[in-house]
């Protein structure tokens, strides 16, 4: 069923603690190359936490996990190099330019100074930002923001690209543009890896894996979800599974 | 790669509403106004003298000490009591009191007494006051002795100081090179200081964390602003020395900056290191206040490194502030060669290899 | 009321949280007090001297021993030229050197005069001055020993007053011999309210100065401008709690924090420095209590005047920490800045505090004394409330 080339993340027994308490508790699955792949739960189960390790922003406790065919505990560079991030906070640099944003993240991935020129051209006319080039970060609205901060995660066209609760407080047709942007993105073949509390968005993922306690309860597509629940929609599949929990939330 | 990080940092620090003016002024202020307030001579020392005598030759001592221009008289109170009290109100600092039997023992005897009375709750204020006062009154004595037999021969070893580098024995001129070095400390030691955690509390870091950039790369691309930063802060200070104060460098100017440059990544580089512990702002700005005190009180500015007990020297030893000062009173006031300097400069050396491969390997990219 | 309470719960679970900015609030006063009670000092001892001696005879050899006993310098090197010297000197291997000329002892037997030069390194002017003074009374000691033999007691004037420079106590009564023909003024030099020359009593109250500013006004206006940044102070602003509440819960933590290191304070000093509490304790909590207001007050306005914590911290620490340091007596006496300085000096708040804990803690003197200080600082109080309060409305409305 899954084909073992085209796996792109995978993780065994992966783990975080912090003192006595498991963050993610010995989680195991498997992302296919060109999937939207949602990693939902609620505030606090952990998804957060191993997003990061993904990413090589925080070193397992225990367990493995491979990011684009790298160790994440010892090839974290070589990771680096093959992943788009964009995190919840909302992380461009507000007091820069539109276009000093752009420049300085391709820069930073090593691409040239052409190519950088015409790639943020071309991708300032794709957004519709054109008359925005010369503001600061801090004065657009936060769906330009995001939708900006996403543009400049996937700029240097990495294997995966991972997305941190990327809509939140923001209007439902900002939403709906933000996922088109992300199909877009899963159509050119790069992974997409993305956590959300909104269940509405959950559909709109290949596969949907729901993180309870540090642990993944459920993981398949969101209809064979709701098939094996019996619910309705996937905010019901979330209600039920989410509380199980002991885990007192923020 | 480098050069996008630096774009972007001059970006930030030429849009931030605060941060060039900062660049600009304080040093501007602080030389201007340090090399006066930092001042240990005494002068205009506020005297209340208690004329029991009223006599001529109470007048001309009183005359003649306040034609010295270290006093300043406050008062001439009629009772030591009342003296006293304008000491309390802090109107007087010192009293002297002549007694009234001063002129008739001198006369007769050739041996009469006075009483000086030294606020000394700043002791080295006190005794400078008092010293100063006792030597002005035997050297009264000496001219009354000379003016009446001639004769008498003053002494055998003829003492002729000579004081080299300074021969006006100006305050200033000890403290400028000294302060620059404070400037230049307190300048890019806390901005930098400032920089890293600031990215983390906004949450940009996690952003350059997750990009395959190198610690070197990331750690250079913070130092190197705050290097330009402080070559244009030592170049203000240099020139308003120069035009201000009129001092210039009895040495090279050219080892001034090179000696400078190696000392700003050092500071540039304690910064960056709390900054990398730090996780708030408030936690950064704190801890480098804490350190930033100590090492300026150990330096040497203020007070002599060589009048500290053993311990405290030991402990100064590994202080970079003192071994700066020292380089720059040295070039600038005595024209010490580079040659002459080598133990100041390994000692640099060695705090800018330690300090600078402790900030990259501090800086964290994961948890 | 119960608004109010948690408001200041609130904030004191941010401090508490921060162990390391906790930490280094309550143990700053402490070092600050062992540096300055223990490590730092203005007494000049250790002067590095070097001697060229042409003459190489029984009394400057005589001479020299005397420098090599003498407490107060060490001897580095005897010189035999004068490129040695210029070199020592750029080397910073010594503060003076004693020049003998030629045929010195030959000078003094045949002439009754001979010289000696004393080159020092004046770009430091106060160790050059105690150098050539402690130097030069070791000559006159020479001189004296020699008067002495030759016919009994000569003119000693001269060295009566020289050696007092060298030998402050407490109070210094120099005796004299005279002989007829000379004249002496004997001076009886009296320390007042510090006979023991404590360098504590001057920085003991600087150090409460610095200190109480340090954390009123620094950490106040970083506190309430970091949450202007991070937007939480608009939430704040949106419950039914006043404004002024909000704003006067956040300074709470801080008074309590200032409280203790103020005891802590001046515990040390009565029982590590040895520094009497003189006049009335009661006094001396209320004038720092008024200073504390003031700082406080300080740091409400500079957080309603900045928009950033980088800039809250950057002007409290540098723009008015430095002058603060500075002009307010704790380290230079104001009294010898230009008038310029004097003036400015008039307007730092921890100047008027610093003299009135001086005039009440040390001089034991009652508030009476202090009374110019204390409407000072009641007036700054006044002032600085008003017009951050002012502020806050402004930006409100």
């Amino acid at each position: 069923m899954i084909n073992r080339d085209n796996i792109v993340i995978r993780t065994d027994q992966l783990t975080k603690s912090f003192g006595d308490f498991t963050a993610v508790d010995h989680i195991s699955f498997s992302v296919e190359k060109g999937e939207i792949f949602g990693f939902l739960g609620a505030n606090g189960a952990g998804k957060t936490t191993a997003m990061r390790m993904l990413c090589g922003l925080s070193k397992p406790t225990s367990g493995e996990g491979f990011v684009a065919g790298y160790n994440i505990r010892t090839q974290a560079r070589q990771i680096r190099k093959n992943i788009g991030y964009m995190s919840q906070k909302f992380s461009l640099y507000e007091d820069l330019k539109v276009w000093e944003n752009i420049r300085l993240f391709g820069g930073i991935y090593g691409l040239k100074e052409d190519a950088i020129r015409e790639k943020t051209e071309v991708l300032l006319d794709k957004l519709g930002m054109t008359q925005q080039r010369e503001r600061l970060v801090k004065t657009l609205p936060l769906g330009w923001k995001q939708k900006l901060a996403f543009s400049v995660a996937i700029f240097h066209e990495p294997k995966i690209v991972f997305l941190d609760e990327p809509t939140g407080g923001v209007d439902p047709t900002a939403r709906r543009e933000f996922w088109e942007m992300i199909y877009d993105t899963a159509d050119k073949g790069i992974t997409v890896f993305v956590t959300t509390h909104y269940m509405d968005e959950a559909e709109y993922c290949d596969r949907v894996s729901i993180m309870v306690d540090g642990r993944i309860d459920a993981l398949d597509t969101p209809r064979r979800l709701k098939q094996t629940f019996k619910a309705e929609s996937m905010d019901s599949v979330f209600t039920a599974l989410a509380e199980t929990s002991t885990r007192q939330s923020e | 790669m480098l050069k996008y990080l630096l774009e972007k940092e001059f970006k930030q620090l030429m849009r931030n509403p605060f941060m060039p003016k900062l660049i600009m002024f304080f040093p501007l202020m602080a030389m201007l106004l340090f090399p006066w307030a930092a001042t240990m001579t005494i002068k205009n020392v506020n005297i209340a003298i208690v004329d029991n005598s009223h006599s001529t030759v109470s007048q001309q001592l009183t005359e003649k000490i306040i034609s010295t221009g270290y006093f300043k008289p406050a008062s001439f109170p009629n009772s030591y009591d009342k003296a006293l009290e304008s000491v309390t109100y802090g109107k007087a600092d010192v009293i002297l009191e002549i007694p009234s039997d001063f002129e008739e023992n001198l006369t007769k005897t050739g041996v009469s007494s006075i009483m000086i009375s030294a606020n000394s709750v700043d002791g080295t204020k006190g005794s400078l006051a008092s010293s100063y006062l006792v030597s002005i009154v035997s050297d009264f004595a000496t001219s009354i002795q000379e003016s009446r037999s001639a004769t008498i021969q003053s002494s055998m070893i003829d003492i002729k100081p000579y004081f080299k580098f300074n021969p006006g024995m100006d305050y200033k001129v000890f403290m400028i090179p000294a302060l620059i070095v404070m400037l230049l400390t307190i300048i890019c030691g806390f901005l930098p200081s400032l920089n890293i955690v600031s990215e983390k509390e906004v949450g940009t870091i996690e952003q350059i964390n997750v990009t395959p950039i190198s610690k070197l790369m990331f750690i250079a691309g913070k130092l190197i602003p705050y290097w330009i930063i402080g070559i244009i802060v030592i170049s203000i200070a240099f020139a308003v020395a120069y035009f201000v104060y009129g001092l210039a460098p009895a040495g090279d100017i050219l080892s001034v900056y090179l000696l400078s440059f190696i000392y700003i990544l050092v500071v540039s580089d304690i910064g960056l290191i709390i900054s990398n512990y730090s996780s708030t702002m408030q936690q950064a700005m704190f801890v480098m206040f804490f350190f930033i005190l100590i090492l300026i009180l150990m330096s040497g500015l203020f007070t002599p490194v060589g009048s500290m007990p053993d311990w405290a020297q030991w402990i100064a030893r590994f202080n970079p502030l003192k071994y700066f000062i020292i380089i720059m009173r040295s070039i600038y006031l005595k024209g010490s060669r580079l040659s002459d300097l080598l133990p100041e400069i390994y000692a640099l050396l060695g705090f800018f290899a330690v300090f600078t491969t402790w900030a990259i390997a501090s800086y964290r990219k994961r948890t | 009321m119960r608004q109010f309470a948690s408001f200041v719960r609130k904030e004191f679970c941010h401090i508490l949280r921060d162990k390391r900015t906790l930490l280094i609030l309550l143990v700053m006063p402490v070092i600050q007090i062992i540096l300055f009670g223990f490590a730092i000092s203005t007494d000049i001892r250790n002067i590095k001297i070097a001697i060229l001696d042409s003459s190489q005879d029984n009394v400057t050899s005589y001479l020299i021993r005397q420098f090599e006993a003498n407490k107060y310098f060490s001897v580095e090197k005897l010189v035999t030229s004068q490129r040695e010297i210029d070199e020592l000197f750029r080397q910073n291997k010594i503060d003076m050197v004693v020049v003998f000329e030629n045929n010195f002892s030959r000078n003094i037997v045949h002439d009754g005069k001979a010289s000696v030069q004393l080159i020092a390194d004046g770009s430091n002017p106060n160790t050059a001055t105690m150098a050539v003074n402690y130097a030069s009374s070791i000559f006159m000691d020479y001189q004296l020993k020699i008067a002495q033999n030759m016919n009994g007691a000569a003119s000693v004037s001269q060295f009566a007053a020289e050696s007092t420079t060298s030998d402050i106590g407490g109070t210094t009564s120099v005796a004299a011999v005279t002989s007829s023909g000379t004249v002496t003024i004997i001076p009886t030099v009296k320390m007042l309210y510090n006979p023991q020359m404590k360098a504590a009593y001057n920085f003991v109250p600087g150090v409460m100065g610095l200190i109480l500013m340090l954390i009123c006004t620094m950490m106040t206006s970083i506190a309430i401008v970091r949450e202007k940044e991070h937007g939480t102070m608009e939430v704040l602003l949106v419950s039914p709690v006043k404004p002024l509440s909000i704003i006067i819960s956040k300074t709470i933590p801080y008074l309590v924090i200032s409280f203790i290191n103020l005891i802590t304070i001046i515990l040390l000093a009565v029982f590590v420095l040895g520094v009497p509490v003189s006049g009335s304790m009661s006094w001396l909590l209320a004038i720092s209590t008024l200073f504390i207001f003031v700082s406080l007050s300080m740091g409400m306005l500079i957080s309603t005047l900045v928009k950033t914590q980088a800039a809250a911290m950057l002007t409290s620490g540098l723009v008015m920490m430095m002058p603060g340091m500075l002009l307010s007596g704790l380290m230079f006496p104001v009294e010898n800045m230009p008038w310029i300085l004097q003036f400015v000096s008039i307007f730092v708040p921890a100047r008027w505090y610093i003299s009135a804990v001086k005039t009440i803690m040390i001089e034991g003197s009652g508030i009476a004394f202090a009374a110019k200080e204390v409407y000072i600082l009641l007036a700054m109080a006044a002032v600085f409330i008003t017009a951050s309060l002012k502020r806050f409305k402004n930006r409100l409305e």
